[in-house]
């Protein structure tokens, strides 16, 4: 297995995203909230002339909120059409996977477990393979609510 | 119309243009069987939208080589030279007043009978030379056809460019600015506008396209089955994709077929369900958010879910169990599978077991949804729900606080500001409600239905009265309106496009992304019942088209400190006089004012005067009384309606002027009270003024009911003494009453019953013979 995955920190966290779905790494300034939608909608933000929807990954994972002063580094990713920035921490490196991901048998918080797609073992270690789909779908109370 | 007549005229000018081949080669080869079937089917579209068109010359001529050619197809006939030349004719002579129609021109008479004959078997060839003179007149029409496709990537390409441009013209603004660099952006920025309209407007087109053919064909329908139907057609200006129209064409012909044939009853039959003999089809458009929604409801038999069901499992498209699970809505859907027709019989109009399918099928592929409703014996509603591809749309943007949103300008009514005159916000049960010229309608704060902080009071925002698609006015308040835009808009992610509030996503100029709003969705969210609203609505309505014509009124504190206004028709003028001047005489309070003594109103009767009094010396045309007062505020209009008092008395009614009530005084009450019995005595003369007319209504009303008329309109019962119209109005029905007609121009007034409208001393003269004549 030689999938890359880009190594982020999302909640104090490392984890792996699957580089190929990642159109870019982009730091946000600007950002215009979106009233009334699902709370890990932190709002939107341009890149290139294109409306980025921005994910609250922290907030999509139930672990608070990112601190929102500031620029922030974001990972951009398309799906279905629509493209996503999810806010992270920092941006770390591209490595390449060397293992299909496993079960985590360990507990982990509900929201990590639902957004998690397995271990991943990496040259950096075992690493979360994250389920970007997921992310950008947020916790279900907030999909009831919106 | 006319773009269907030049859609007919190009389509068959193409067809022309490429048959031109065709027919040297049919000539050549008078058996080819494809050649034969082109020019086949020319004539035969020819034939049917000549039908639909009124050309009843083209229609005879392409029905007779229609069916000359239909002959060689079913062999029936071999084509000879004779024929071929016969067809040509035809052809040529079909290509010339195609060329008369597009030019708008006559086409010269006669000629058609002999092509006709030429075409029958074993005719002589005669065919007429083509008119040289018109062929000359033929004026090539600059048109082109273009695939979809392509005019989509231009759409895309000018949209992207759109937003590129936008990019630099923030670029520009941050950098130092170079007049030359500016000067030359500005042109681009221009030329992109421009061509963006173009595009724009190349794949937009009006629904009524569509909707145009509709009524013609319900009445052919319904005249074939026997069957009174009335279309009634709404919403023919919304504008949709040029494909989406083309591509919704075949499924609503079809609802609409089904509805006329299976739906809506014969006369007989609609007698005895008790219904109008007369079926009613309503075929509506309406935009919701970025789709469009079209309602074909008729008031019909309705769909009978049950029979559907039973249907269904015997032709084994359901399992009795899976029947039994069905919702009725689940039910009404199965006229959607693939062979079910509820039709006890097949006719030649539908009914066949195709078609709901096809109809779903082709509505889905556009990403859009067919709905059905039902009551039995009551009717069917079918909603088609098709995405409006609306890249560009014009809004208008407004903000609160800092945030910046745009909603969509066609479902703007107007802009008011919230302290304006014309506008009152009241607070009902925690609701709030915007009176607007009259007019009630619910009022919404952005900021509330966003939880948003906004620092604005309610008075100081701004209220956009929106008319959402499918429901009726409301306003919105917001902090600030920015600008009218002309937005490139993209939909939102399905996360945003959820809160049901927007409509989509855009950049604004300096790059920023605004959300637009989805104005039903801003109502549902601001709990505003459109249907509710609807009928509410109305009923403000109507006395708010009076209303609309403001009415001067004089606003003035009372000597008590109260906010009182008095028609200013009745207001001679204002005079001052020392407090002795008033005095009591002859049992009521009396002013002297110069040579003449007047009653006094408007004085509590403890109170003492001092000083200097001010009063308003009024006029009913022929005896004045005073009016005290101590300060005018202003002159004011009256554009709230007259809450009237309970008891007549000096005060005829509470209204609000200037933002605060004020008490309207009853000119004629005072003059009643003042002047003693002698008014009063009379039984009030009636007086019939137009309804309509607002200028009867707001400036001569008053004075008439000064005079101690009691006003009517036209379509009440009480019989009339005097019946005022203006000149040139016809008056239907006048009994004994005496006629007065206003002219607005001074020379037309002739006297006797005919006065100029601003001759108030004649008018006055006028309504006080009648009012001695038939009353006193």
């Amino acid at each position: 297995m030689n999938q890359l995955l880009l190594i982020v920190t999302v909640a104090g966290s490392r984890v792996a995203l699957p580089a190929a779905r990642v159109d870019s790494v982009v730091e946000l300034d600007a950002l215009s909230p979106v009233p009334r939608a699902a709370a890990h909608v932190a709002g939107l933000s341009a890149l290139r002339s294109r409306v980025l929807t921005v994910i609250d990954c922290q907030r999509s994972l139930e672990l608070g909120s990112t601190d929102s002063t500031g620029p922030r580094e974001a990972a951009v990713v398309e799906v279905e059409g629509h493209h996503y920035a999810l806010t992270v921490d920092a941006v770390e490196d591209v490595v390449e996977a060397l293992s299909d991901p496993v079960p985590v048998r360990a507990a982990m918080g509900s929201g990590w477990e639902r957004v998690g797609l397995g271990m991943i073992e990496t040259e950096e270690g075992p690493l979360l393979l994250i389920d970007i789909d997921a992310l950008i779908a947020g916790p279900p109370s907030d999909r009831a609510a919106a | 119309m006319d773009d269907l007549i030049a859609d007919f005229t190009a389509e068959c000018r193409e067809m022309l243009e490429a048959l031109g081949g065709e027919i040297v080669a049919w000539e050549a080869s008078p058996d080819d069987r494809a050649r034969l079937d082109n020019i086949f089917r020319f004539v035969h579209t020819v034939k049917g939208n000549c039908g639909f068109f009124d050309f009843p010359r083209l229609e005879a001529l392409s029905h007779a080589a229609e069916d000359a050619l239909a002959d060689c197809r079913a062999g029936r006939r071999t084509p000879d030279h004779a024929l071929v030349s016969a067809v040509l004719g035809v052809i040529d002579r079909i290509g010339e007043m195609i060329a008369a129609i597009e030019a708008n021109e006559e086409f010269s008479a006669g000629g058609d009978e002999a092509l006709i004959t030429a075409l029958e078997p074993g005719a002589v060839v005669t065919a007429a030379p083509a008119d040289p003179a018109h062929k000359g007149a033929v004026v090539a029409p600059r048109t082109i056809r273009l695939s979809v496709e392509l005019l989509d990537r231009v759409m895309s390409g000018v949209s992207d460019m759109v937003l590129a441009r936008n990019e630099l013209a923030r670029r520009l603004r941050e950098s130092t600015g170079d007049v030359t660099v500016d000067g030359a952006f500005e042109r681009l920025s221009g030329i992109i506008a421009e061509m963006r309209d173009a595009i724009t407007r190349t794949r937009m087109q009006r629904i009524e396209n569509l909707f145009v053919a509709l009524p013609r064909m319900v009445r052919d329908l319904s005249g074939d089955l026997g069957k009174q139907v009335l279309v009634d057609i709404e919403g023919g200006d919304v504008e949709l994709d040029r494909e989406m129209i083309e591509m919704i064409r075949d499924p609503l012909t079809h609802i609409i077929r089904n509805a006329v044939d299976h739906g809506i009853e014969t006369p007989a039959l609609r007698r005895k369900a008790g219904k109008r003999e007369i079926g009613m089809l309503s075929v509506s458009a309406r935009q919701s958010g970025n789709q469009i929604l079209i309602d074909i409801v008729d008031d019909g038999t309705g769909i009978d879910g049950a029979r559907l069901v039973e249907k269904a499992i015997a032709g084994g498209v359901l399992t009795k169990d899976e029947a039994a699970a069905l919702t009725p809505r689940e039910q009404l859907a199965l006229i959607f599978e693939a062979g079910l027709s509820t039709a006890s019989q097949v006719t030649a109009i539908s009914g066949r077991g195709v078609g709901m399918d096809v109809v779903r099928s082709n509505v889905e592929r556009i990403g859009g949804i067919v709905e059905v409703d039902s009551a039995v014996g009551r009717g069917t509603r079918m909603t088609l729900r098709v995405p409006l591809t609306l890249t560009i749309i014009p809004a208008l943007t407004v903000s609160i606080g800092t945030q910046h949103f745009a909603i969509p300008r066609a479902a703007i009514e107007e802009i008011v500001r919230a302290n304006g005159s014309s506008v009152t916000l009241e607070r009902i049960g925690g609701a709030g409600i915007a009176t607007i010229r009259g007019r009630r309608v619910p009022e919404i704060s952005l900021a509330d239905v966003l939880g948003l902080t906004s620092t604005m009071t309610d008075l100081e925002r701004t209220l956009v009265v929106l008319k959402p698609a499918g429901g009726d006015l409301f306003a919105l308040a917001v902090d600030r309106i920015h600008d009218h835009e002309e937005l490139v808009v993209k939909p939102a992610a399905p996360a945003v496009m959820a809160t049901g509030l927007y409509a989509g996503t855009t950049l604004a100029d300096d790059g920023s992304p605004i959300l637009l709003f989805d104005p039903s969705g801003l109502a549902l969210a601001g709990g505003i019942r459109l249907e509710m609203q609807e009928r509410a609505g109305r009923v403000v309505e109507g006395p708010a088209v009076a209303a609309a014509v403001d009415v001067p009124v004089l606003l003035f504190r009372g000597l008590d400190g109260a906010r009182r206004a008095l028609y200013l028709g009745v207001v001679d003028r204002i005079e001052e006089v020392p407090a002795e001047a008033v005095r009591h005489g002859a049992g009521r309070l009396r002013v002297q004012l110069g040579e003449s003594i007047l009653p006094l109103a408007g004085v509590a009767p403890d109170s003492v005067l001092e000083g200097k009094v001010r009063l308003f010396r009024l006029n009913d045309g022929e005896r004045e009384i005073g009016f005290a007062f101590s300060e005018v505020i202003d002159l004011m209009a009256i554009d709230h309606d007259v809450i009237p008092a309970a008891v007549p008395g000096q005060v005829s009614g509470v209204s609000l002027i200037g933002g605060e009530p004020a008490e309207l005084l009853d000119a004629h009450w005072l003059f009643a009270e003042h002047l003693g019995t002698s008014v009063r005595a009379s039984a009030r003369l009636v007086c019939r003024l137009p309804s309509d007319d607002p200028w009867m209504q707001n400036m001569l009303r008053p004075i008439v009911e000064a005079a101690g008329y009691l006003v009517v309109g036209e379509h009440d019962e009480l019989i009339a003494d005097l019946v005022i119209r203006s000149d040139g109005q016809a008056v239907t029905s006048t009994g004994n009453a005496r006629v007065l007609t206003l002219a607005a121009d001074p020379d037309a007034a002739t006297g006797e019953g005919r006065i100029y409208r601003y001759d108030r001393a004649g008018l006055m003269l006028a309504l006080k013979a009648t009012n001695q004549g038939s009353g006193g």
